[in-house]
């Protein structure tokens, strides 16, 4: 697809829609958004990319195959649920920090789950979609 | 105990991952695990034989009242000594016979898991753990039997070996399961001390019926009996180790361990009589008109545990002595008979009983070995086999059933099997020197010496049965209360006992010297095979495939379409069923909003968007088309306030659109269907579903709904996990534990289309 319209389009959606996917990922708490929707929403960022530039520019750009991010996601969640039995708490009790960050607000082990959710959803759905777009 | 119960399992992992550094050393060093057990075993002997009982608990699954229970008595010490005396001899000889196989370490890991299993099975008192090892036996014999995987023949009769002594095992569990409802304990010392209460509740019957079965066809009796000649075609080691002290014998041991239990009653008595003496006679025909030694060997061992069965449900305590011995008597001399089968097999290259001849010319000290074997199976005096012919003898001589009836079955089978006996042990060494076309080899030391300690086993304590005296007393403790003192002896005077035992001598030699085996024979008996059990066993497993072949292409043709019409018509037919019997229709609720002009836009558009599809062209305009459905739910999702819902149902339905577009041009052309049949068929089926998930949207409307549920999340998203977004607090707090098992199945399903489209591009390539 040799289209300027979209290479140009997507060299800006790129990092604004990452952007807005952390966004979302991090007032989930609070407001509509979450680790999920995020995930989603950077898929789509990488996928923009994909359909604008071909596979291999994007594989540059995401540096380690989509793949990676899976076992990466899903040890940070494991582990922000192991966090609390170190305290004598039950596995997946959120712990909080005493003062809210600047920004992003309170931060507790829930905000480091749903980061692994985050990046688990990014490795899923990449590596379905590059598998796919590789094999056919 | 519980290191010496477990360790072949320990061994059986160890030599699986790390076997192969060990290399051609690998059988001797792992020898060292049945000869040390043997001589630990051994050392139990004098406390044993003295009256004692060894118990040993470790808690397992306390609550469950499952514990790793061992006691060690009399009958647990016996079939302990033989598992690790017998299999210490096995692995030594395996040695030898498969000199350098490939998978030398697997071969030794089975066996040791196997050893294991057998020594667990014996000596567990908790009848839940009994059953654990009983499969467990099942399992590891059924790699043992299947070891030579690449054969067809070998792989299908270890499967059926398995699915017969498996499916008694489902039975066994239900009769211990029941036995320890009844007795409120799994501890088989305890089911002893409440016989009589098991004997009198109503589920007697039922309970015999389950453990019959589950022994039954373990010890392969009629009708189960066929699985054990198809399991010929282990390697022969493995045949002898199986068929001569372990696995088959597992049956024996569980009725003995149960006679205190649930036996002296009329059924346990006569089922066992009646079984196990038409097994014991129906086997040692068929034996002599097999022309395959281990065929003949195969038969001669099913009689001989229908022989062990008869003489339990005789029920007395003579018959249990008898038992005993011959238990001891078998297991020497058959396992003898299997190890010099394999020998010959090895040297020459055919088990053909017609082909094999004059072999004493080239292994002299096999010759001495099969013939030892041969006649302590023929139960000559002077041999082991002679003192348990003759207990048996006694055993049926003096009971309560009449002499002559049971005297005669028995000594009809024992001329039988010592035809068969003479056949395996006798026939290959003599006569002619063999036919030129064999080319024989000369066995090496390892291929004669486990035979021949057998055989010599056999005449050392046939000439002085007093060595078996302790042991065989203490085993029959553990069965019955004992009245006499056990003494073997080789001379018990001149009665009918003895004329009994000479005239199966004498007319076993006079048959082997008259009849010779033939093919006209074989063929003349495999004339009535169609109604032998396994020929229906056969049928019944070829319309099982039948139906399951039928049933596959049918439901799983691979069509997504013909499965998504089979799940909707399913749920149709489950839901209007329910809805018709259940659930007042028709009422519609009156709190309904009326439409407003948004609501009615979205409508218009979704409904054109569907219409498109259905009747458009082209793929892709049909694939947009349907993204735009997917788009106005989202818009739906937001105007009644379910933002995440509607952010989430936006980002999937662009990932979707984006991947059918991907894969379009690779699809197969699009399908215009024509035919107008299918096209009512599918519309009816649409129109049915939609109609049906409307009526039960109308009517969880007019449900009264409780609320207790979101009113609590609602409630307690802030107070309890800071949260306000309650959607997200379910997700990664309340319901965490969810949320991390799904990314994992999300991680699952990426492996999933990953490898599978990988694997197919690389089989392309």
């Amino acid at each position: 697809m040799n289209v300027f319209l979209l290479k140009s389009a997507a060299k800006y959606l790129l990092p604004l829609l990452l952007l807005f996917s952390i966004f979302i990922l991090l007032r989930g708490h609070y407001v509509p958004g979450g680790g999920f929707v995020g995930g989603l929403i950077a898929s789509i960022a990488f996928v923009v990319y994909l359909l604008a530039h071909g596979l291999d520019k994007t594989k540059i750009l995401l540096k380690y195959p989509p793949f990676f991010y899976i076992p990466v996601g899903l040890g940070i969640a494991l582990i922000s649920g192991l966090v609390p039995m170190f305290l004598g708490e039950p596995f997946l009790t959120v712990l909080w920090f005493e003062d809210p960050f600047p920004v992003v607000g309170s931060v507790g082990t829930a905000l480091f789950f749903d980061i692994g959710v985050y990046l688990v959803v990014i490795g899923v759905t990449l590596t379905i979609l590059f598998t796919i777009s590789e094999n056919v | 105990m519980l290191i010496a119960v477990l360790s072949g399992f320990l061994i059986a992992f160890v030599l699986l991952v790390f076997g192969r550094l060990l290399k051609d050393k690998l059988p001797l060093v792992v020898s060292v695990l049945p000869t040390g057990l043997f001589l630990y075993f051994l050392s139990f002997l004098p406390g044993v034989v003295g009256g004692e009982a060894y118990y040993f608990s470790t808690p397992w699954i306390p609550s469950l009242g499952v514990n790793l229970d061992f006691r060690l008595d009399g009958l647990s010490l016996l079939f302990s000594l033989l598992i690790t005396g017998i299999g210490a001899l096995i692995f030594f000889y395996s040695d030898a016979y498969l000199k350098r196989h490939r998978y030398i370490n697997r071969f030794y890991s089975f066996l040791c898991l196997f050893m294991g299993s057998m020594l667990g099975l014996v000596l567990s008192d908790n009848a839940l753990l009994l059953f654990v090892f009983w499969e467990l036996t099942a399992i590891s014999s059924f790699f043992l039997i299947g070891f030579n995987n690449q054969s067809q023949a070998s792989r299908r009769s270890s499967l059926l070996a398995w699915a017969i002594t498996g499916g008694g095992g489902f039975f066994l569990m239900a009769g211990l399961i029941l036995l320890g409802s009844i007795t409120g304990s799994f501890s088989i010392q305890e089911m002893s001390a409440s016989s009589g209460l098991i004997k009198e509740h109503s589920l007697y019957a039922l309970i015999l019926f389950t453990i019959f079965l589950g022994a039954f066809s373990k010890s392969a009796q009629f009708p189960f009996h066929f699985w054990l000649p198809g399991a010929m075609k282990a390697p022969t080691p493995v045949s002898a180790y199986l068929h001569s002290a372990t696995m088959v014998k597992a049956g024996i041991y569980l009725i003995a361990r149960f006679t205190p239990v649930l036996g002296d009653h009329v059924f346990w008595n006569n089922t066992l009589i009646v079984v196990g003496g038409f097994t014991m006679l129906y086997c040692a025909f068929h034996a002599i008109f097999r022309l395959d030694l281990k065929g003949i060997l195969a038969y001669s061992t099913i009689s001989a545990l229908g022989m062990l069965m008869f003489l339990l449900g005789l029920g007395t305590e003579s018959a249990y002595l008898a038992a005993m011995v011959f238990i001891g008597v078998h297991a020497f001399y058959k396992a003898g008979l299997f190890l010099t089968t394999g020998t010959i097999d090895l040297s020459t290259g055919t088990r053909d009983i017609r082909y094999l001849s004059g072999l004493r010319r080239i292994m002299l000290p096999l010759a001495v070995a099969g013939t030892l074997a041969a006649l302590s199976s023929a139960g000559i005096p002077l041999t082991f086999g002679f003192v348990g012919k003759e207990l048996i003898y006694e055993a049926t001589w003096h009971h309560e059933w009449g002499m002559w009836g049971l005297t005669f079955l028995a000594v009809v089978s024992n001329i039988l099997l010592s035809y068969s006996g003479y056949l395996a042990g006798i026939k290959p060494f003599i006569g002619p020197p063999p036919d030129i076309s064999l080319e024989v080899e000369k066995p090496g030391t390892g291929l004669w010496m486990a035979p021949l300690i057998l055989g010599a086993g056999g005449v050392i304590v046939g000439v002085s049965p007093a060595f078996a005296n302790g042991l065989s007393e203490a085993a029959v403790a553990a069965i019955v209360e004992i009245q006499s003192p056990v003494s073997l002896s080789l001379w018990h005077g001149f009665n009918e006992v003895f004329i009994a035992s000479m005239l199966t001598v004498v007319i076993g030699v006079v048959l082997f010297m008259i009849v010779k085996p033939s093919e006209i024979r074989l063929s003349t008996i495999s004339r009535v095979d169609f109604l032998s059990p396994h020929q229906l066993f056969n049928h019944t497993a070829a319309f099982f495939k039948r139906t399951a072949r039928t049933y596959t292409s049918f439901m799983h043709n691979g069509f997504l379409r013909s499965y998504i019409t089979k799940i909707v018509f399913f749920s149709v037919c489950l839901l209007a069923y329910y809805m018709a019997r259940n659930v007042q229709v028709l009422a519609l609720p009156n709190n309904l909003t009326s439409v407003s002009v948004y609501e009615a836009c979205i409508f218009i558009v979704m409904l054109s968007s569907i219409l498109i599809i259905l009747f458009s062209n082209s793929r892709l305009l049909a694939v947009i088309a349907m993204s735009m459905v997917g788009f106005c739910i989202c818009l739906f999702f937001v105007y009644y306030g379910a933002p995440d819902l509607a952010m989430t149902q936006f980002s999937i339905d662009t990932l979707t659109t984006v991947l059918f577009v991907m894969v379009l041009l690779k699809l197969p052309p699009y399908l215009k269907m024509k035919d107008r049949s299918a096209q009512i068929r599918d519309g009816l089926l649409a129109a049915s579903f939609g109609l049906l998930v409307s009526l039960i949207a109308l009517q969880v409307l007019a449900e009264p709904t409780s609320k207790e549920v979101s009113r609590f999340y609602a409630e307690n998203a802030y107070l309890l996990a800071k949260g306000k977004n309650v959607v997200n607090v379910i997700l990664v707090d309340f319901r965490g534990y969810d949320t991390l098992v799904e990314i994992t199945v999300l991680t699952i399903a990426a492996i999933g289309v990953y490898s599978m489209l990988k694997i197919n591009s690389s089989e392309v390539e």
